[in-house]
């Protein structure tokens, strides 16, 4: 693509007729290195992982007391066993505990980030300022910020200062749950808040003029116009919220703790498991978590219609295209 | 970090075995010696620990270079956290890379790096174990064999404030459990006593050392679980009483050892449970320093058994010149090296003879009463999957003591879950 668009009409005319077969081997070509790379970092731990989670490392002790060492094809059962077998309470609890901070925090982030946004893209003095301040929790490293709120929630801490009472955050229970939720929010609205300020530098002034002209209050005007204009980028700020929080994995574990039933999420299982060196059921519970996400991540595109590599679909629409494609499958196309 | 090196020093400890004997230095009645590999081979060795934060393990291993310039020691520090070492030792092993020489084990891990292999037993007759702490040197072993030379040591000790038991009359600290629930009766206004409660491995050392200071086990000399009996019921009907009664403030289910050792300092506790390394931080605490001191923990019916921690050192099975490192134990584990190690990091020394020298117990004047915790210490349940026994432990009593389960419950609970874990 980048080539057409810099060598100049003539150039890209010469190239589009020798389109039929010459340029499409060369694409192949000059993407082949993309593509090994991509085999290398992505395909082949996926396919590994999955391999691993076929296998069961030896526990047994011998009479001497050693491990009988030595890893057991074990077929499917490492799935089953996290389905079905004495600890299936525990995947369930953790399934649950990350499916619910996905729903909870992703919503309050939008909501919180597209306010942020609207924020920040007013003009008033001190914006520079407030854009700068707003930022500030999502450049803090994680597990800092698990830190800091810790601090926050100890029994002594500044949570339990402003509220007037006594509560343990970091034991078990739902205040445990609130305390992820709040410090994740904290930290993660301010993303889907730049992502949206973007989006809504990109909406232009006469469009809201326009809308006032013809009599539009601030609301409508914020529904029928900003967010319909918004959307796209919002969409793609969402599908990343989603991708990240599914796999939440240092907040809980520093803020509350490893083990603590009341916000142990798939990642935290799937990591005790590789501690506790069986990298079988580890990878079982890894593959599991790639599947859920996974389909997440296609249902919402598939439902929203996110448009995740938008440029691309312009370039098609630029032509007379088939309306209807998934963005995903343009994509392909062009890189083809 | 704070949480994650608070953890590093709760994992402080044991692991262990339960065959006393006072005298396992003889190691004659070994079953089956495993292929005692011969130690042989000389050269340049690495060292594999935590973080050196005194910085006293580098000191220690530039006076050893300089003697043996031929088999010079490199220090690798690995990451603060107790379970962050451990994985990449295990990594290590795993991929049989002779990168790490010899290797500072927690006492908890000796049992797992044993049984896979990890390390190599060393010979017994060329360590003189009759001067060491004897549950100290059970800690390094693994069905009769050593694994790993004890070099630092850790146990529980009570730190009571002298002040506030004066003021109420109380002449000495409680020597049991009735004692300290009775002194607690007196001294009003502030929270009583407290320990590390949090869901981590801190509890598993407040309640092994809860069952075996009212003469129970949490697993037996045969190495099976045996905490469905009435002495582990009272030991953990102790701390959930505690709370049931207040004895123990409620937010002390929330403390690992840095949260602990702020409250002591704030002046909010009597008595806690406390490892040695707060002295020397409390002393200079404006709140309470001169205002406290250290005993022995009180238990059911006298003295209680405080819980065993530490680290020793061992020989990767898969390192080189193994012979060099062999003697860089030995180095490391002599009466002049300890005793500097002492003076220069405050960790409590293995060879017990240190804690009797004057000099020694001027400088640190806790050294009597820790040497006669360290004699009745016991260490935590020793299991090759300790990592899947503290878990369940840790399971069960929290749920106990924030009431989500009866103390039957929880151990009977634990008991049938310790069972297939604990099997050798």
């Amino acid at each position: 693509m980048t080539t057409t668009t810099t060598a100049g009409p003539a150039a890209a005319r010469r190239r589009r007729r020798g389109d039929v077969q010459g340029s499409g081997r060369l694409a192949a070509t000059l993407l082949s290195p993309t593509f090994i790379v991509l085999a290398l970092v992505v395909g082949y731990p996926v396919i590994s992982a999955f391999r691993e989670s076929l296998y069961q490392r030896g526990q047994g002790l011998d009479a001497q007391g050693f491990v009988v060492q030595g890893d057991k094809f074990v077929g499917l059962r490492n799935y089953t066993d996290i389905f079905t077998g004495p600890n299936s309470d525990a995947f369930w609890n953790a399934f649950w505990n990350t499916t619910f901070f996905t729903v909870v925090t992703v919503v309050l982030e939008t909501v919180l980030g597209v306010a942020m946004a609207l924020v920040m893209h007013r003009a008033f003095r001190g914006r520079g300022l407030v854009r700068a301040s707003i930022l500030v929790p999502w450049a803090i490293p994680t597990v800092v910020s698990g830190l800091l709120w810790r601090w926050v929630f100890q029994a002594d801490g500044v949570a339990n200062a402003i509220i007037g009472k006594q509560v343990l955050w970091t034991t078990e229970g739902f205040h445990a749950k609130l305390a992820v939720i709040i410090a994740d929010t904290w930290k993660t609205a301010p993303f889907v808040g730049l992502l949206v300020l973007a989006g809504l530098q990109v909406i232009p002034r006469e469009v809201h003029e326009a809308a006032r002209v013809d009599g539009a209050g601030a609301w409508h005007s914020f529904w029928r116009i900003t967010l319909p204009m918004v959307k796209p980028v919002l969409l793609v700020a969402v599908l990343f919220r989603l991708l990240d929080v599914l796999r939440m994995f240092d907040l809980p574990a520093v803020l509350i703790g490893l083990h603590k039933d009341s916000v142990e999420t798939l990642t935290m299982i799937a990591y005790d498991e590789a501690t506790n060196l069986r990298y079988g059921p580890a990878a079982a519970y890894a593959t599991i978590l790639f599947v859920y996400v996974a389909v997440v991540a296609y249902t919402f595109v598939k439902l929203l219609g996110a448009d995740i590599i938008g440029d691309m679909r312009q370039t098609r629409a630029s032509r007379p295209a088939r309306p209807k494609r998934k963005p995903l499958a343009a994509a392909r196309e062009v890189a083809a | 970090m704070a949480s994650i090196s608070t953890i590093a020093r709760g994992v402080v400890a044991v692991v262990a075995t339960v065959t006393l004997a006072a005298a396992c230095g003889s190691g004659s009645k070994t079953k089956s010696t495993p292929t005692s590999q011969a130690l042989t081979g000389r050269g340049p060795i690495t060292l594999a620990q935590g973080k050196d934060t005194s910085g006293n393990v580098q000191h220690q291993i530039d006076v050893w270079n300089k003697a043996h310039p031929q088999e010079t020691v490199r220090l690798i520090e690995l990451p603060e956290s107790a379970d962050q070492q451990r994985q990449q030792m295990v990594q290590n092993a795993q991929t049989k890379s002779d990168a790490y020489t010899v290797l500072n084990l927690d006492v908890v891990w000796t049992a797992e790096f044993a049984a896979n292999r990890w390390v190599t037993a060393l010979p017994k007759n060329q360590f003189d174990l009759s001067k060491f702490l004897p549950a100290a040197v059970q800690t390094g072993e693994y069905r009769d064999n050593l694994y790993a030379a004890p070099w630092k040591t850790d146990a529980g000790l009570l730190y009571y404030r002298k002040d506030l038991l004066e003021k109420a009359g109380i002449s000495a600290p409680p020597k049991t459990w009735s004692e300290l629930q009775t002194d607690c009766g007196k001294i009003k206004g502030v929270g009583c006593y407290a320990g590390e409660f949090d869901k981590y491995e801190g509890l598993t050392c407040n309640f092994s050392e809860a069952v075996d200071s009212a003469g129970g086990e949490v697993v037996d000399e045969s190495g099976k679980p045996n905490v469905n009996t009435p002495q582990a019921k009272q030991g953990l009907d102790f701390l959930v009483q505690g709370f049931k009664s207040g004895m123990i403030p409620k937010e002390a289910i929330t403390y690992e050892e840095e949260d602990a050792r702020r409250a002591f300092e704030k002046g909010d506790l009597v008595f806690l449970r406390q490892w040695p390394y707060q002295w020397a931080l409390s002393s200079k605490a404006p709140k309470v320093k001169g205002k406290f001191d250290v005993a022995p923990l009180p238990g059911l019916n006298g003295p209680g058994s405080p819980t065993l921690g530490g680290h020793n050192l061992a020989i990767s099975s898969f390192a080189k010149n193994k012979a060099t490192a062999l003697d860089f134990i030995k180095y490391m584990t002599s009466q002049d090296t300890e005793r500097a190690n002492l003076l220069a990091s405050s960790e409590a020394p293995t060879l017990a003879s240190l804690y009797d020298e004057p000099a020694l117990q001027k400088k640190f004047p806790y050294l009597p009463t820790l040497k006669a915790s360290l004699l009745n210490a016991k260490p935590r349940p020793k299991a090759v999957r300790y990592n899947d026994v503290t878990t369940a432990i840790q399971e069960a009593v929290y749920a106990a003591l924030t009431g989500k389960s009866t103390t039957d419950q929880a151990l009977a609970g634990l008991q049938s879950k310790l069972g297939p874990l604990t099997q050798q």
